[in-house]
């Protein structure tokens, strides 16, 4: 192992840090170029996501430190694509530090892509902890605004909690197995007795990344943030910081803890870490779905019906086995997608009209057909109806679950979650498609970019509907 | 080829969406027209009606084992006919839709399309997919194009198919992992423990049920066909209850038949119940849609009544009313919404009397008369021999049942009379001397679409029969 080899394989981390540092250097020189230090994220983005693509697909270095896998590759490039997004989003935001929300934006992406590639608890709580940082202040950026403050606040106070924990439940885990790589913690596991020192670091450990996730009972942060903190960092909360801990929390529970599954069957119940995730999955989709039909405004909406999409997509993760992974990766990718287009979308609304609550949204078909549409699709995915990436998403994940006739209670409350959401995501739709729009305004305006950007997103949602091989057999492949 | 039904159909409300205003009705009816054209030519062209044909079958999720595979028999050829036939109808009772054109035709075709796919589905996530497509379509012609109390009617409508295809989801999950497969031909040779059987059948059946009109489950049908605008009354009655019921016979019975035995006699007294039920509360309706509403609960009930025989005949009969009332029902609505409502925009028939609308529109009232003759049960018409069969299969099933069935069918009588009495023979009152637009031509040929139809089916009713019963009878779930 050399050092060349180390720079090869960190060099998708290497440009976009090269990229952050670069955005600052452009900031300080040409503070008025606003527009160039876009244009610096955005190919430095693509770059990085140039160089996934070059990279050979297997490597391990330092014991499991970074590892590159198909898998690792595919998801360095979907959390490399929800940062372009988030960027292009930037564009219209009235930010004061332009250039430091980005470079903030960028190092995130770096904790996200060291979350996603490593396989050692070191290296994955500094991924943890170098995505956590970027966010909290992004979330605070706009210092006059008290919303985003608070939710600043929370989402820090609440984090820091978490990271605490998870800190805790590592030291456990790494006291009662000798060692930080997770391939070799599951053979420990697998091989010796089962103390409960070991069941209190796994506990705590789900603890903390339930909060990442933002499942119930830990979700408090999350409907806060995502209404409080500028649209673009909702967008990246929402998609790339979800994606990269869904990703983790599998990796973590499959590959070191596999051994301690346990069962969640209705009669054939079996301590583990699968019952407590189920038990975490049915509330998170009961208050979730229940919580949301008394919101106003739209983004606290979206951030309580992530809380319950975070309950859909660990159903995968009860699977027993490794089976139900595909399903919830899948799944998680496609909320990702959907949820930077709808944040998108509320972000140029409220551009325009100055606020975020449905009521904004009144008539938006006759405002922005595109945006009405785009939103539309991103509603009505979430809510599982075909043709859309979500109606396939839940499918799958239900019938993963299914696979064990004893869960049927989870899909039950699944799908009951379901039915509560559809009623608001179509009083949404209804607002924006029935109701007349405010007489005093006018139509609204929107750039090129951000169109085509919204188009695609809805095209991909539409598309991996319809097709949904052409991300599934990927997913599939490289597990 | 009939597979082209669904392509163009889509095609057609893709296309409606691009064209400029003008041209979007006529895009309509040219996609609904070509859909019914092949639907027909199908119709008259397969000669092997009994086996559930392959037309296509590619790969579509192989790790899932999902494939796009459709197919098609003698009920399926039937079910796709009278699609076509109120897509087209429903086009021309929508001619003066001013409001948003083409999202309008846009809607009723996804419907039409979604439906053409579910009678033509042979894989259950393909059937399911196209189940829930219908949707969000129903929720927009609602919601957008509709009358009275429209947010909640499609809101209902909308929660009730949404609950109903959870519970066919659960069962059909949970027969997907037993039967290892989503392809109906094989999941129907598969044998289920009886035990498994015992619970699956009631949760699917009930699912699909909900979108058929079962009591109690019925209540978004009435306040749904309400709000509706008439095309979305016609669809929903003519088409989407049908869905339901077809939903139930293909594949809950299909896969669960000793589910299905068990649970034969509860589903025949739920079925009685809503005939006689759904007619007594049409009898005291005030709003002239809610009585055609309940009436189509009431039909429906026949339905699940034949259904419920498992019987050759009464299966028989149940596919052949649900292409009667699909014809009959959309008669109705289409004389009910667009000649009288839009006219008029009254369904009071406390002030109904008072215009004497067969002196103003004649032509309404003669297709009221018809269409109400039909909808009894009066010989001649297509209802008739569907009706006359289902109680011919119930005879040798639940003999009692069919006294009961006989109350709904005589209360049937009395409110389609009421109806028509108060509707159209009135006494005028000098006052109110409406003048109102003539009935216009597309609505002439709409209505003479169907009214041939249903003379033609009703009285040779072999035509649909000689089609039905082959592919009923290789049905396992049978009493032989």
């Amino acid at each position: 192992m050399n050092y060349l080899t180390l720079l090869k394989f960190a060099l998708p981390e290497a440009v976009v840090t090269a990229t952050a540092l670069g955005v600052l250097g452009v900031q300080s020189s040409r503070p008025r170029r606003q527009g160039l230090c876009e244009l610096l994220a955005v190919i430095g983005l693509l770059l990085a996501a140039g160089v996934v693509l070059i990279l050979p697909a297997h490597a391990d270095l330092f014991r499991g430190m970074l590892v590159a896998s198909p898998l690792n590759a595919l998801f360095k490039i979907i959390c490399l694509v929800f940062a372009l997004c988030t960027v292009v989003y930037t564009r219209g935001e009235r930010l004061a530090h332009h250039a430091e929300y980005i470079a903030l934006l960028l190092f995130a992406t770096i904790g996200l892509m060291l979350m996603v590639s490593s396989e050692e608890l070191l290296m994955i709580f500094i991924g943890l902890e170098l995505t956590s940082l970027p966010l909290y202040v992004m979330t605070a950026f706009n210092k006059t605004d008290r919303r985003g403050a608070e939710a600043g606040l929370k989402y820090f106070l609440f984090g820091s909690t978490a990271t605490a924990f998870v800190l805790f439940g590592l030291s456990l885990v790494y006291g009662t197995c000798g060692t930080t790589v997770l391939v070799a913690i599951g053979q420990k596991v697998a091989t010796q007795a089962v103390t409960p020192l070991l069941g209190v670091g796994v506990v705590m450990i789900l603890a903390g990344l339930a909060f990442k996730i933002a499942a119930a009972p830990f979700h408090f942060w999350a409907p806060d943030a995502y209404e409080g903190s500028p649209a673009p960092t909702g967008a990246f909360i929402a998609s790339g910081s979800k994606v990269a801990a869904f990703l983790l929390l599998g990796r973590i529970l499959l590959v070191a803890f596999g051994s301690l599954q346990g069962s969640a069957t209705w009669h054939g119940f079996v301590a583990g870490w699968s019952p407590l995730l189920a038990l975490v999955a049915a509330l998170s989709i009961v208050v979730g779905s229940i919580t949301a039909l008394a919101q106003r405004n739209l983004r606290r909406l979206l951030g309580y019906s992530a809380v319950a999409h975070a309950g859909y997509t660990l159903l995968g993760l009860i699977v027993p086995g490794s089976q139900g992974f595909a399903a919830t990766l899948f799944y998680t990718t496609i909320y990702g997608f959907t949820l930077v287009g709808a944040f998108g979308v509320v972000g140029l609304v409220r551009q325009q009209t100055g606020g975020d609550a449905i009521s904004d949204f009144a008539g938006l078909r006759f405002r922005s057909p595109l945006l009405a549409v785009c939103m539309a699709i991103f509603l009505v995915s979430l809510a599982g109806l075909p043709p859309l990436a979500g109606f396939f998403g839940k499918f799958y994940l239900f019938a993963m679950v299914m696979r064990d006739q004893g869960m049927v209670w989870l899909v039950a409350i699944g799908l009951g979650g379901s039915l509560v959401s559809l009623y608001y995501y179509l009083v949404v739709v209804r607002t924006m498609f029935v109701d007349p729009p405010p007489s005093e305004v006018a139509t609204i305006e929107t750039g090129w970019t951000e169109r085509l950007l919204l188009s695609l997103l809805g095209a991909v949602v539409l598309l991996l509907g319809l097709v949904p091989s052409l991300l599934l057999s990927r997913i599939e492949a490289s597990l | 080829m009939i597979a082209y039904t669904i392509y163009l159909t889509f095609a057609g409300a893709v296309l409606v969406l691009l064209v400029p205003r003008a041209f979007a009705k006529w895009v309509a009816l040219l996609a609904a027209l070509a859909g019914c054209g092949i639907a027909a030519i199908a119709f008259l062209q397969v000669s092997d009606f009994a086996q559930f044909q392959t037309i296509i079958r590619v790969p579509w999720v192989p790790s899932l084992g999902i494939d796009y595979h459709l197919a098609a028999d003698g009920i399926s050829l039937t079910m796709a006919l009278v699609t076509g036939l109120i897509g087209i109808s429903s086009v021309l009772f929508s001619w003066n839709i001013e409001n948003r054109q083409n999202e309008f035709f846009f809607w009723l075709l996804l419907v039409v399309g979604g439906s053409y796919g579910v009678f033509l589905s042979a894989d259950l996530f393909l059937f399911y997919l196209f189940y829930e497509l219908v949707i969000v379509p129903k929720y927009f012609l609602i919601a957008t194009w509709g009358s009275t109390n429209k947010a909640y009617g499609a809101m209902k409508l909308a929660l009730y198919s949404f609950f109903g295809g959870a519970l066919v989801l659960i069962a059909l999950l949970a027969a997907y992992s037993t039967g290892g497969s989503l392809d109906l031909q094989e999941l129907s040779r598969f044998h289920f423990s009886s035990q498994f059987q015992f619970w699956a059948f009631p949760v699917m059946f009930l699912g699909f049920a909900v979108l058929a009109g079962i009591w109690p489950l019925h209540t978004w049908a009435p306040t749904g066909h309400v709000a509706a605008p008439t095309a979305a009354s016609m669809l929903l009655a003519g088409i989407v209850m049908k869905l339901g019921a077809y939903g139930a016979l293909r594949v809950s019975l299909n896969l669960f038949p000793e589910g299905f035995h068990i649970w034969s006699g509860a589903i025949a007294a739920l079925a009685v119940i809503g005939i006689v039920y759904a007619a007594a509360i049409a009898l005291r309706q005030r709003d002239l849609k809610f009585v055609i509403g309940y009436s189509s609960v009431s039909h429906m009930g026949f339905v699940l009544l034949g259904l419920a025989t498992a019987q050759a005949l009464g299966a028989g009969g149940a596919v052949l009313q649900m292409f009667s009332h699909g014809i009959i029902a959309g008669l109705l609505f289409a004389v009910v919404g667009r000649m009288i409502y839009d006219r008029t925009h009254t369904r009071d028939l406390t002030v109904l009397p008072g215009l004497a609308l067969n002196r103003v529109i004649p032509f309404a009232a003669f297709t009221f008369v018809l269409a109400s003759a039909a909808a009894m049960g009066i010989p001649g018409f297509s209802g008739f021999p569907a009706e006359i069969t289902i109680l011919i299969g119930t005879w040798r099933a639940y003999p009692a049942l069919v006294i009961v069935a006989g109350v709904g069918m005589a209360l049937t009588a009395g409110f389609m009379l009421r109806a028509l009495k108060k509707s159209f023979f009135g006494e005028p009152i000098p006052t109110q001397c409406p003048d109102y637009a003539p009935i216009s031509v597309p609505e002439k040929i709409g209505a003479a679409l169907l009214l041939c139809v249903t003379l033609v089916f009703g009285l040779f009713p072999n035509l649909l029969l000689e089609r039905i019963l082959p592919a009923v009878e290789t049905m396992r779930w049978l009493n032989r």
